[in-house]
Parts: structure tokens; sequence; C-alpha cells
């Protein structure tokens, strides 16, 4: 079956532990994880976490009842990319000397909607957010002029369709 | 909305009127919790770390049983034999570090085979812990994926509502076990104890609801079917199903078949039991899972030595899954309809939509093959003319002395399969073996839990003569607490599985098989276990009387010929249809 990116999305308690228990689940079929992020979520003291692999349909849906299956999992879902808005981050080290004699790293700045978060004599800092393309994209035209530090997020995504996880929290407690 | 997420937030309990509030230490907490549980044995071996634990089980002795395994893996595997007897849940004890992860194979065993067990662990001091401490190990991070659920406690107050917790985790829904590692200071912390059940834990869906509609699709299924073929599970001991069962088969007259879990939920003389699917099941049900119509799973989760290549596994079928587990739906095999839920109430639900039919041809077809079977595989196993004595006539002689009313536990190898084959089962919850993880070692420390949980009962332990030494030094726990088991080791001085595969598969090349053995008569009787070695067929009868007749925990060794095989045999990888009579 064909492998693909897919997104997952997962609500969970906030429990020690739990990061553990959800990786295991891909090391024992030796399924990498390209990206995981965890943060809170739209619901006060649930925790959402976005995680992106590469897999096929039947493997996700297998590995996603696995998830759902641990006690501290409320629901997990997944999605293609078609399927969600997604955006990563990035940071830029650059040496400021750059900034100043280059006139053609302005115009890589400019034209890439990065944005500038400091600046001082030694480096200045350059942040952008998008899809994985447009940052390679920027790290590609910047590398040529030497890149200090360069650090990526993980994927965030929310969907594009509605999930119905409040009401079903709702449920639950009642 | 507000969605408060302390731990109390998370249970919500049942009114209770008798809660009341003592000031104790956070250790005789952890003891009044497991009485409130209803528990009345734990299985375990001390050690520092969980010291304050033990100096409360010497107070409470009276009111709660310690059995001092001699290996902290005997002592899961004592409380998965009490589990899997009594279906209440098993609790075992160990302190920190070795101790704790000389319990992991038998809670990896009671994962894979859905066992309730609680294991409770020692935890160095939370002020040390990451600073690789004397028997420091992270036992939440080692057990995290053999474990339904785990929890460290580093506050006595947390103690009551995670005891409730894993006592729900555990039993409920699928089985499993869970762990709870708990420092050595909130051991000794004081705290104002409360307990109160656990009935619900909101991010936890133990049964998922059954819908209707797929309980009369089923219904529409198994009533067109012509040739409808019955695999049942555990799921049908452990939801108590047994009798629900029963009736949907004699109504809907189907041929029904076991996996090595599901043995002894249905009597093996009932006219519609028709034996044991997988690798060294019977021939006709698994030759004919490749010509059934309807195929109808109820608490089975399709394991690769149960379907063999799946490729070929039952294609022609309309498959009906009477699942608990949603995530065992369509894992393996595809279903046509899945019915989810508890298969108790699943079964109520579809006998009243089942016509009265009697597939007698189809049966017929069951009867014919188990003639082919038993001219070329059971007549040898259990009436043998040969000289050496076969494993199957030992449990001919078994069934003979008990009636088929004893609970048989048994180890890995030939022996089990012979034991799973031949065994005669009339009572439920009968067959207590290592199915899932094949832990040679299980029987003899699970049949001392067996007897514990089931004391009227007779419990035969059927052992090879290596999976026998890799948990012997349970002798001196059958010897210390007086358990009267019966320990049957078939000695073919030979880890005979492997053996038998290095026969047909490598050549006979006997890389380390064979066993040098030490008198294990000699070892018994240094345990002060009566004991007796067997190495003629006329011996046999009366040995096996002389052991079941006996008052106290009794030792057989029964000499079997050396090269015996296990047929049928479904090669791996091959189809279910290709099973192998010699």
């Amino acid at each position: 079956m064909k492998e693909q990116l897919y997104t997952l999305s997962i609500y969970t308690e906030n429990n020690v532990g739990l990061l553990n228990r959800i990786s295991a689940i891909f090391q024992r079929r030796k399924i990498n994880i390209e990206s995981i992020n965890s943060s809170i979520s739209e619901i006060e003291g649930i925790t959402r976490w976005s995680i992106v692999v590469e897999v096929s349909e039947e493997q996700i849906r297998k590995i996603i009842g696995q998830i759902e299956k641990q006690v501290e999992v409320i629901r997990a879902y997944y999605h293609t990319d078609e399927e969600t808005i997604y955006q990563e981050s990035c940071l830029f080290k650059i040496k400021s000397d750059l900034l100043f004699e280059d006139r053609q790293i302005q115009n890589i700045i400019k034209e890439s909607n990065a944005r500038i978060v400091t600046v001082n004599r030694e480096f200045f800092v350059l942040e952008k957010s998008g899809r994985k393309s447009e940052v390679e994209l920027l790290y590609r035209e910047l590398k040529s002029f030497g890149i200090m530090q360069f650090v990526r997020s993980g994927r965030i995504a929310v969907t594009k369709e509605e999930l119905k996880i409040s009401t079903l929290l709702k449920a639950v407690t009642a | 909305m507000n969605f408060n997420l302390t731990m109390e937030a998370q249970l919500v309990h049942k009114k209770s009127t008798e809660a009341s509030t003592e000031h104790l230490s956070g250790s005789e907490a952890v003891v009044k919790c497991l009485l409130a549980e209803g528990v009345d044995t734990l299985y375990g071996y001390p050690g520092g770390a969980i010291m304050p634990v033990y100096d409360e089980l010497y107070k409470y002795q009276g009111k709660l049983n310690h059995v001092l395994t001699r290996h902290e893996q005997g002592a899961t595997h004592s409380a998965q034999g009490y589990a899997r007897i009594s279906g209440k849940v098993g609790v075992c004890i160990a302190t920190s570090g070795p101790g704790a992860t000389n319990l992991i194979t038998g809670i990896a065993d009671a994962q894979i085979d859905s066992t309730p067990m609680v294991c409770i662990t020692g935890q160095v001091g939370s002020h040390l812990l990451g600073s690789d401490a004397f028997q420091e190990t992270d036992i939440i991070g080692i057990s995290t994926p053999v474990t339904k659920w785990n929890y460290q406690i580093t506050k006595a107050s947390e103690i009551p509502e995670v005891f409730a917790k894993a006592f729900y985790i555990a039993k409920s829904g699928r089985p499993g076990p869970v762990l709870i590692d708990i420092t050595k200071d909130a051991q000794f912390e004081m705290f104002d104890f409360e307990y109160k059940k656990c009935t619900k834990v909101r991010s936890y869906k133990p049964v998922p609801n059954t819908e209707y509609d797929s309980i009369e699709k089923a219904a529409l299924l198994i009533n067109q079917a012509q040739k409808p073929l019955v695999v049942w599970g555990q799921g049908v001991i452990l939801s108590e199903a047994e009798e629900q069962l029963k009736a949907v088969i004699e109504k809907a007259g189907i041929p029904s078949a076991w996996t090595i879990l599901g043995a002894s939920a249905i009597p093996t003389e009932h006219p519609l039991n028709v034996g044991m699917v997988g690798m060294h099941g019977n021939y006709a049900p698994n030759k004919l899972t490749n010509e059934c119509d309807v195929l109808i799973a109820i608490g089975m989760r399709f394991d690769d030595r149960v379907t063999g290549n799946l490729e070929t596994y039952a294609k022609q079928a309309k498959v009906i899954h009477f699942e608990i587990d949603p995530a065992e739906v369509d894992k393996n095999v595809k279903t046509n309809v899945a019915v989810l839920g508890d298969a108790k109430r699943s079964l109520e639900k579809l006998l009243p939509l089942l016509e009265q039919k009697s597939h007698l041809e189809w049966l017929n077809q069951f009867e014919k093959l188990y003639q082919i079977e038993y001219n070329k595989v059971i007549a040898n196993d259990l009436h043998p003319t040969k000289k050496g004595l076969t494993m199957g006539e030992v449990l001919k002689e078994i069934n003979t002395q008990t009636k088929g009313q004893a609970a048989i536990v048994s180890d890995v190898g030939q022996h089990q399969m012979i034991a799973c084959r031949y065994a005669n089962f009339n009572v439920t919850k009968s067959n207590i073996t290592s199915g899932g993880l094949g832990t040679m070692g299980f029987a003899l420390p699970a049949a001392i839990g067996a007897k514990m949980a089931a004391p009227q009962r007779d419990v035969v332990a059927i052992i090879g003569d290596g999976g026998y030494q890799m948990t012997i030094q349970e002798l001196g726990t059958i010897f210390q607490t007086g358990v009267a088991v019966k320990i049957v080791v078939l000695n073919n001085d030979f880890l005979g599985m492997v053996r038998q595969w290095q026969q047909l598969f490598f050549d006979k090349r006997y890389a380390s098989t064979e066993l040098v053995n030490p008198d294990f008569i000699t070892i018994a009787k240094g345990y002060h276990i009566e004991a007796k070695r067997v190495t003629k067929r006329e011996e046999l009868a009366t040995s096996v009387k002389e052991m079941m007749d006996h008052d106290g925990a009794f030792f057989l060794e029964v000499c079997v010929e050396k090269e015996g095989n296990v047929f049928p045999m479904i090669p791996t990888g091959a189809s279910v249809s290709d099973i192998r009579l010699e």
C-alpha cells in the first residue's frame, strides 16, 4: 500500500509518561516519527499532540486504534495534508555584517515574508513560519551566506472539519 | 466548560456511605487499598525499597495472605494463575531495581493474554529519582509497552485514587496488567486515608457501544449460512459468556472451534465442539476454516498461530467478529460485520434473532476429518503400541483420573500442545497456559496461584523438562506453603518443540536442544515433596492415581519417548489448508 504523510491529532490527559507510551507504539513497528509536538488544546487541561509520520493508510488506521486504546488518550484522529491547515516555524541565526553589507540577503528576507526577531552587533535572528517547502526554500537561499544556527519546529495543524472532541468530553464527564 | 485535571476529577466516585478518614502511613494505606478491593492473596518478594509495605503485611497477615515466591517472575505467574482460574485480579509485589525488572516477563505475558493483574513495586526515595541510586531502575519506562496502565506514586495522598484506578483498569474491558511504582518516602509519609472504588475514568472507555444494527447483520449472515463455523477465544471466558455461547451454537447448530486460550469455555465432549484451531490444532477445524461460508469469531484476535498465512485464510468466508477491543477489528483479518462490545451481552442479544438450525451434513464433514486425524495421529498418541511412552497417553490417564474436572496448567512447548489437544475440560477457566507470549517457566508458579484461588479443585501442572528448570525454584514456595499442586513433568531430555522444528526444517541439526538433566526426584524430595518417576506404560495408571489420591503436592516425572513429534502441524507461513498430519 502507498505510503504518504499523515498528521495525527491526539487529545490526551496531561500526564507524565504518556509521551513514552505513545512513541512506543511507533517504535515497536519501526516507524520513524517525522515530527512531534505537544501543546495545550482548545479545551482547558487537555493536551493536544500533533505527530507526522509517513505510512500507509492501513498502518495509520491500526496505529490510531492502538493509540486510542491507551487509557489516558481521549481521542486520536489522522488526516492527510489536504484535510488540514498546517504550519511549521523555524529560526535562523546569521552574522549581522551580512544584513548590513549584502543587499541580496535583505531582498531574500523581504520576499520570504520572514520576520527579524532580534538584531545585535554580532548576529540577527530570523523567524519564518510556513509549510515545510517554504521553510526549506529559505534555508537553501540563506545557506550560501552562512547560517550560524538553524532550528525548525514540528508541524502543527488544525483540521478543516470540526473535531467533536468537546462534545465527546462532555458526554464522558457527564 | 472547565475540565479540572486533578486525580479526583479523573475518577467519578460512587457515593460511599462508609467512607471515613483515617490517619495512616502510605504503606498501611497500600494494604488497606488491597483489602478494600477484596484481595485475599498476593505474591511477592521483599527488598529494601518495599520494606515499609512488607512491615504492614506483617501486621495484617491474618487478613491478607502474602506468598513468598522464590523469584519475582514466579510471583507474577502465580498472580496470573490466580487470576485466570478465578477471574479476579491477581496481585504481586516486588522491590525496586532487579525486583521490578524480574516482573517484566510475567507482565508481558499478562498483557498479551489479557490477564487482570496489579503489580506493586517499591522505588527509591523521590529525592533520589534519576540519581542512579542503589537498586534504582526506571520501571515506569521499562514497563510502559507491556502494561495497560502504569503510574509512579511519589506522595502518599495519591495512593487511594491510584490503587482504585489500577484495579478498575486491570479488570474492566479487555483486562490487562497495571503497575504501580511507589517511592519509599511515599510509603512512610502519613496522610488522611479514605478509599473510594473507581467506576469511571473519563479518557477510558472499557467497553465500546454495541450497535444493535451489527447484531442484526450478524444474525442475518448466520441464518443464511450453509456452512457456519464459530471460532471462540478467551474473550468468552473473560466476559463469562459460556452459557450464552452454548445457547447460540446449539440453537443455530454451528460447529465451534476454540483458540488455545478459549479452551474449556465449552466442554470438550460437547457435540458441537470440533476442537482447537491453530498451528497444532485439530485437522478438521483448520481445514474447514477455508471451506466455511460464514466465520464467526468471538472474543479472539486472529493470532498468527491461529491463522497461518493470512493471504489464504478464510478468504471464501464472510467474517463476523465479536470483539471488545476496537483495535482488534480488521487488525489481521478483514471483517464483514464487527460486533463491538462485551461478548456476553452481544450473544444474549443475538440469540433471539437466530433461527433454529442443524447443519448435519456440514458437521459430518468435521467428523470425517476427525476420523482421518484420529487414524493418523490421535490413535498413536493416546493408544500407542510402540514401546516409548507418549505425552498423549499421560494426558489420557489424567483425564481418566480427574474425570475432566481438573484445571490443567501447562508450560510452553510440545507438552503444552498435547495438553491443550487432549485434556478433557468439563469446567470453564480450566486451561491455564501462556498462549501469546509463550513463556517457558510459566506453569509451576501459575499452578501455585491457581490452586490457591481454587483450593477445592484439582490443579495439575503439565510441564516439559526444559520449562520446569526455568522456575524450578518455586518448589520452595510449594514446600513452604503446602499448596497441593500436582506436578507432571513430561521428560524427553530435549527442548522438544525446538528439536521438532530442527528435525523438520533444519535437517536434524539439534543445536543446543538436548538437555542433560538432573535427578528430578532427588530435587523434589529435597523440597520434601512426594515424588515418583514413571518409565514404563504399566506403571502409568497407578502412578497418576497415586498422585491424584495423595493429599498434598506431588511430583510425577514421566519419561516419554525422546523424539516424539506433535502433529497435526501448520508450518510457519503455510495456509491452514496445508495442515500436515505427519
